[in-house]
């Protein structure tokens, strides 16, 4: 029977903010825009994004996008795009005023103005006082744009297929990319969305990690899905770990606890951060305490009956201090520890939070890839925007609020081009069945009966092995040997089987689906990571502790044919000012 | 169809509710689901599926004790799932 078939002149997989803010602008420009989402559009984890949006408005001290771009080009430890940067950092400010035309609540000084916060790596004149460059709205900034972006798209009469799986994109022999296999996951259905331009904005892939703040649904599909038509991933070995996640669930404990006069203590009682920073102790750096205590895991003197985490203490602080400065961490101790942290110590681990790789995007936010001709060309018909995308503008590190900003900016500038594209390219390219066979072969697979390891297992294992050997602690052996198990992982994929074949509301099936599209961007990661020969931004490997700027001021990038690596160099000319050449890091 | 397969169908689709933009909500109604959705009632399992249709900042709310349902019914459904959901204090 034949799949139907639907057709549109744009796609989006994703409907985070990202995808929606890419859905309005073509919608309000009378594109036929479809809206693909596996969870309803608001379940998305934009949603999560309690922080706040950066834009140089400077409404509470002075600002200008050319110190935020400094800021971004600094913190990306020189490795992010200078054109991208200077892109996004001059666009926030209407990018901002546009949301709060939208209707985003955005909290306000007294005249009305933008509130703008004070947050970690944000500087005036060029690395001098600290900057306040963040708009929120409360302590539900994401929360707020999703839900605008959301109703302006619904007045916009953009097509949402909500609670369907984006399954594998549709690539033609000249290489053109033609719309995707989705599945209605209520059905069981496929369904064919013939699409002149798709866009990937499928998010991040924090789930591969066993300890992170992601949200379940971030399984790195869209980045996969990248992979399997030939794209190569960018910079997978940029990843962000707060070093404080609750032990065994992931919520970050901000590093306001230690501020505040909390220590960490292993599992013989010692304050082992006076080994690793006489003198900083529990401030010193992410990655310093990351490592440490992931040391002291590895080595032995971790706590509990696993001894997998370390202990966070703040009972000597008073219950006054606890309960009132750092309420937050009261609440998540209570419901998810049980435990009161002015009387008992915190279960924690280091964990994983933001991808800065993805998918390699020019500032149009059109993939760009390395096929015949040159490093950057691009794949026509085919976007990416948000944390699944590469632009890049994070290189080696993410500046907090830089990445609602980054799924805002590109997001549109991706509905700008695919406009742009659609004239160009007014028609729909043929759709043969040779071009569906390997999406759906894909979907044919989980109908296989018979014995074999159920996926939850299988997807636990991965998730052990990617926090073991390409988490905070990386060198050379700890990584080679976790390549050789992911290979052998992949393997037994291959006889992982389903219990339930029946259609309607299969989760099970989109589990399983989302466990090979994990297994592939763990690979990207792992490889990336053993391939990069050096310490920068969020990478940081024991045995390559200097940043070297000789060699590697270049991008990684990972093809799923062969696990291959290669690199590209870094666009350090920005587009109307003067380059930050790479300065040595202090801290 | 025997209710053990109809209640696993209703199971597989409220588990696809449950997957939310946050963790925290990921882990306590998947925890809730497996320990607490079996043990509803016909009134629970509807007062369920409406608290299901609430935006996850609102549910997240709720869950995390900022702030209380306004109708009695999903006041107690709360109270019901943190019961089950909150894990004991740890042994001395
Ligand atoms: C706890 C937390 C707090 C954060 N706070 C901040 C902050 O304060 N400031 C900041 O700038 N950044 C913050 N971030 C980062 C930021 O929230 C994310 O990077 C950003 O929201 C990602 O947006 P997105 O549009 O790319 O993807 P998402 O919002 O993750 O949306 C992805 C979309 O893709 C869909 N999707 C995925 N796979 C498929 C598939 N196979 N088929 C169909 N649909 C699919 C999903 O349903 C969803 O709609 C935070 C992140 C976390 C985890």
């Amino acid at each position: 029977m034949p799949i139907p078939t639907r057709h549109f002149d744009a796609l989006i997989l994703g409907a985070g903010g990202a995808g929606l803010n890419a859905a309005l602008r073509l919608a309000g420009a009378d594109a036929r825009v479809a809206v693909v989402s596996k969870v309803f559009p608001t379940r998305s984890h934009t949603v999560a994004a309690q922080g706040g949006v950066n834009a140089a408005l400077a409404n509470v001290m002075p600002d200008n996008w050319h110190w935020h771009m400094y800021d971004t080009v600094k913190g990306s430890d020189f490795l992010g795009d200078q054109d991208a940067i200077e892109y996004m950092c001059r666009e926030a400010i209407a990018t901002v005023y546009e949301l709060e035309h939208a209707g985003v609540p955005f909290s306000r000084l007294d005249d009305g103005r933008i509130y703008q916060r004070p947050f970690g790596g944000q500087s005036q004149n060029f690395g001098g006082d600290q900057a306040a460059r963040t708009c929120a709205a409360a302590d539900r900034t994401g929360h707020a744009i999703l839900h605008t972006l959301y109703q302006q798209n619904l007045r916009a009469r953009t097509h949402f297929f909500d609670e369907f799986f984006a399954i594998d994109l549709l690539r033609d022999d000249e290489g053109y990319v033609i719309g995707a296999l989705v599945l209605e996951i209520e059905t069981g259905e496929p369904l064919i969305i013939a699409s002149k331009t798709t866009l990937i904005a499928t998010g991040g892939y924090g789930q591969v990690f066993r300890t992170s703040t992601n949200a379940f649904i971030n399984t790195g599909d869209g980045m996969a899905m990248a992979l399997r038509v030939g794209v190569p991933l960018m910079d997978m070995e940029f990843y962000q770990f707060h070093p404080t996640g609750v032990a065994g669930k992931g919520m970050l404990i901000t590093e306001g606890a230690r501020g505040e006069g909390g220590y960490l203590l292993n599992g013989d009682g010692e304050r082992f951060m006076e080994r690793y920073a006489p003198r900083a102790l529990d401030l010193a750096s992410r990655d310093v305490v990351s490592r440490a205590i992931a040391t002291e895991v590895r080595e032995g003197r971790g706590c509990g009956p696993n001894r997998d985490h370390v202990l966070l203490k703040l009972d000597h602080l008073g219950a006054d201090v606890v309960h009132h400065r750092l309420p937050g961490i009261s609440d998540i101790c209570r419901t998810f520890v049980g435990i009161d942290p002015a009387k008992d110590p915190i279960p924690v681990f280091p964990t994983a939070h933001y991808a800065m790789g993805g998918i390699p995007t020019d500032r149009s936010a059109r993939v760009v890839a390395p096929l015949r001709h040159g490093p950057e060309e691009v794949v026509p018909g085919l976007y990416a925007a948000g944390e699944c995308a590469c632009v890049s503008v994070h290189g080696a590190n993410r500046l907090g609020g830089n990445s609602l900003l980054d799924i805002l900016v590109f997001g549109r500038a991706a509905g700008q081009d695919i406009l742009r594209y659609l004239k160009e390219n007014p028609n729909h390219r043929p759709l043969t069945d040779s071009v569906i066979a390997p999406a759906m072969a894909r979907l044919e697979r989980w109908q296989r009966r018979g014995d074999g390891e159920p996926v939850h297992v299988v997807k636990a294992d991965l998730r052990k092995l990617m926090e073991d050997h390409c988490g905070v602690f990386r060198t050379e052996a700890v990584m080679a040997e976790g390549v050789e198990k992911l290979v052998a992982l992949r393997e037994r994929v291959e006889g992982v089987r389903l219990t339930d074949h029946s259609q309607t509301f299969n989760t099970a099936r989109i589990e399983a689906l989302e466990l090979d599209n994990l297994v592939d961007v763990g690979m990207a990661t792992l490889c990336s990571a053993l391939f990069r020969q050096e310490s920068r931004g969020a990478h940081s490997r024991v045995d390559y502790p200097e940043r070297d700027d000789q060699n590697w001021l270049r991008h990684s990038l990972y093809f799923r044919d062969g696990d291959r690596m290669d690199s590209k160099p870094v666009r350090t000319k920005p587009l109307t000012v003067e380059s930050f050449p790479p300065k040595p890091r202090v801290y | 169809m025997s209710t053990a397969t109809a209640d696993d169908r209703e199971l597989q689709r409220l588990r696809w509710q449950c997957r939310r933009g946050m963790l925290e909500l990921d882990l306590l109604l998947d925890a809730f689901l497996e320990r607490g959705w079996g043990d509803l009632d016909e009134a629970g399992r509807r007062a369920f599926e409406r608290l299901l249709g609430f935006p996850d900042q609102v549910i997240l709310d709720w869950l995390m004790q900022q702030a209380v349902p306004a109708d009695a019914v999903l006041r107690d459904l709360v109270a019901r799932i943190l019961a089950v959901v909150i894990p004991p204090p740890p042994r001395p």
